[in-house]
């Protein structure tokens, strides 16, 4: 049976952002429905279909809605449009061809746990998203699916856009609730988990994009249709990035019964002419790489997981033999390095450390023992930070260091770069 | 006496090396700006009005090109916060600018998918066409050229910013070319997101 598109079904559409085109398209009669039942019958219907969120994490958001204290007023939805992760590009386009999926998702949301407002918090370098978002929330003000009495139910919701300013930390969901009070963008010490204490110390739910667009198909459809869609405990549509090294990059909407070689044979058209495939990173620049024989892995949250790497954000970043992984390490060792909030201390300085490393056997000035220094400080990261950053942060080291000891050893010999790819530049620019 | 008896009291005394931002000029709100904010601000609780710095500042940078401690002091007193707790969050975020910038602000994607698909050499061909390094502003004051972590446009690579727009797929070849159309045609010579332009192309 040909899988058929849930959340980007029209996106291709002309028009498909407007109001008129998603009210005629079925538009906001989840929210109709949503209101005839009582926010508990949400919040177990959204935990039956198994809803997991699609910002890197993959908990079950019934059970996120279900954990926000009921007994502390206000409470608030804060969407986390973020959007930051290497090799991620998928929140984008929901949020530009079909913004009104998620504020139908935020008001439906916000009445699952009894919020009256929702902060979409979007990255600053989505400026013209925002205006897009910003236009479609007016639109629905206007015809009262938000604001005061929806549907003349008493249920009162406001959407609001909250735009960043350059930070990936701000992803990070207690960072960005620090970045939301007007702070920097660093996180907290968890628990309190933002269920219990979230922005402005009330009780907060933080979901992605992704994960929000979901709910109204949730509502019309049945939890028993969206969790079918899917493996076990992998229900629903789920899209994913594929960038890189291949002919046709680009989202693809899919359930998570296709495997990762659909995805870059068939969906993305696979590798350039006259290469191979050397690498795949499935879940953005933060998971393990995946070997060239582990393509027929399920491209799901468990089944990845089982396959030794992570779902993550779905930013599949599909490598061909011309990758240098040695400099692979390097360039996103540069960019953790640049975006390390600074709070703590073995993030901000091993990150610097790591990179100086890999920059130095980048050039071929590389020693033997650098290699048991990066394995020594990555295990002085991992494991000891706020948040997840730190675990994030060394794990391109470490997985490259498993898979591809051989051109560390190989750049550390002969003494420069062993691989030195067509698409990079003669003198690189050394400003850092 | 100094407790540490190398260090000489009152003649070597330590100098932070910290650098504050620009007095600049006097710094108000134009009417416009100023009406915007009261707008912004309603969004928040109203003993939550410091949420609205990020949004404060962006309108203090989009009227006079950069954030100066004229600035700061502004939207530090609408907020009623301190100017320590504005500088805090202009020093952090990496789109505030506390030096003039150029009229173009040329942002190129260096992270893995743009990077993996020549964004190296676009760099290389606008430094060598606009003869400034990355983080400079050429003598005219027109472009400035920046290298920034990824803008989430991987399906695009390489992707640039231009201000706050996009020009997506640059190849090394058409950088320097981008720098003419620039200078002709300013923001209309990018190509902006691609589903806009498809949009366009749907639209007829």
């Amino acid at each position: 049976m040909a899988y058929e598109p849930v959340l980007t079904k029209y996106v291709r559409e002309p028009n498909s952002f407007t109001l008129d085109f998603y009210l005629q398209h079925g538009g906001y009669e989840a929210l109709k429905a949503a209101l005839g039942k009582t926010p508990d019958d949400i919040i177990a219907l959204v935990t039956a279909a198994g809803l997991r969120g699609r910002g890197g994490a993959g908990f079950p958001t019934g059970m996120k809605w279900k954990f926000v204290d009921k007994k502390v007023e206000p409470r608030y939805i804060v969407c986390n449009a973020d959007e930051s992760e290497p090799g991620t590009f998928k929140d984008h386009l929901l949020m530009e061809r079909n913004p009104h999926l998620l504020i139908e998702g935020c008001a439906i949301g916000c009445y699952a746990i009894g919020a009256k407002v929702a902060y979409i918090y979007i990255r600053g370098e989505f400026f013209h998203v925002q205006t897009v978002l910003e236009r479609a929330i007016d639109d629905a003000y206007a015809r009262g699916y938000l604001g005061k009495n929806i549907f003349g139910s008493g249920f009162d919701c406001d959407v609001y856009v909250h735009r960043g300013a350059g930070a990936y930390e701000a992803g990070e969901e207690t960072a960005l609730l620090e970045s939301l009070e007007g702070k920097r963008a660093q996180p907290r010490n968890k628990p309190p988990f933002p269920a219990l204490v979230g922005v402005y110390g009330k009780p907060t739910a933080v979901n992605n994009v992704e994960t929000l667009c979901n709910v109204p198909s949730i509502v019309t459809r049945g939890a028993e249709w969206y969790a079918g869609l899917g493996p076990e405990k992998n229900g629903g549509p789920k899209l994913y990035c594929v960038s890189g090294h291949v002919k046709r990059p680009g989202v693809f909407e899919a359930s998570m019964n296709v495997t990762l070689r659909e995805l870059i044979n068939d969906y993305a058209g696979g590798v350039r002419e006259g290469r191979t495939l050397k690498a795949v990173i499935p879940g953005g620049s933060s998971v393990p790489i995946l070997m060239p024989d582990q393509l027929d892995t399920q491209a799901s949250f468990d089944a990845i997981q089982k396959a030794g790497s992570l779902l993550g954000s779905a930013a599949i970043v599909v490598l061909d033999d011309t990758t240098c992984m040695v400099w692979l390490a390097e360039n996103l060792l540069h960019f953790y390095r640049h975006e390390s909030c600074g709070k703590c201390t073995p993030c901000r300085e091993g990150t610097d450390w790591l990179h100086k490393i890999l920059q130095r056997i980048e050039r071929g000035e590389g020693q033997m023992k650098d290699l048991d220094l990066l394995a020594s400080v990555s295990g002085n990261v991992a494991g000891k930070t706020l948040c997840a950053f730190g675990d994030a942060a060394v794990t391109p080291v470490l997985t490259t260091l498993k898979h591809f000891r051989h051109e560390y050893e190989s750049h550390i010999k002969e003494g420069r770069c062993t691989l030195p790819a067509p698409w990079r530049a003669q003198h690189p620019v050394g400003a850092h | 006496m100094s407790f540490h008896p190398k260090m000489a009291y009152g003649a070597t005394f330590h100098k932070s090396s910290r650098q504050l931002e620009d007095e600049g000029p006097v710094f108000v709100y134009t009417p416009e700006n100023r009406a915007r904010f009261d707008v912004i601000v309603q969004r928040y609780p109203p003993e939550q009005r410091r949420s609205a710095v990020l949004p404060a500042l962006y309108l203090a940078q989009y009227q006079q090109g950069y954030i100066t401690a004229n600035a700061i002091r502004h939207v530090a007193e609408l907020l009623g916060i301190t100017r320590a707790d504005v500088e805090d969050v202009v020093s952090y975020y990496t789109m505030f600018y506390t030096r003039p910038v150029g009229k173009f602000v040329i942002n190129v994607c260096r992270t893995l998918s743009c990077a993996i698909n020549g964004a190296e050499r676009v760099t290389e061909e606008l430094v060598g066409k606009l003869g400034i390094k990355p983080g400079e502003t050429d003598a005219s004051g027109t472009f400035t050229l920046m290298e920034v972590e990824c803008l989430g446009a991987c399906d695009r690579a390489p992707a640039v910013m231009v201000n706050d727009a996009w020009h997506e797929c640059l190849t090394p070849e058409n950088a320097a070319k981008l720098v003419d159309d620039l200078r002709a045609r300013g923001e209309d010579a990018l190509s902006g997101c691609h589903h806009v332009i498809e949009q366009k192309r749907a639209e007829g």
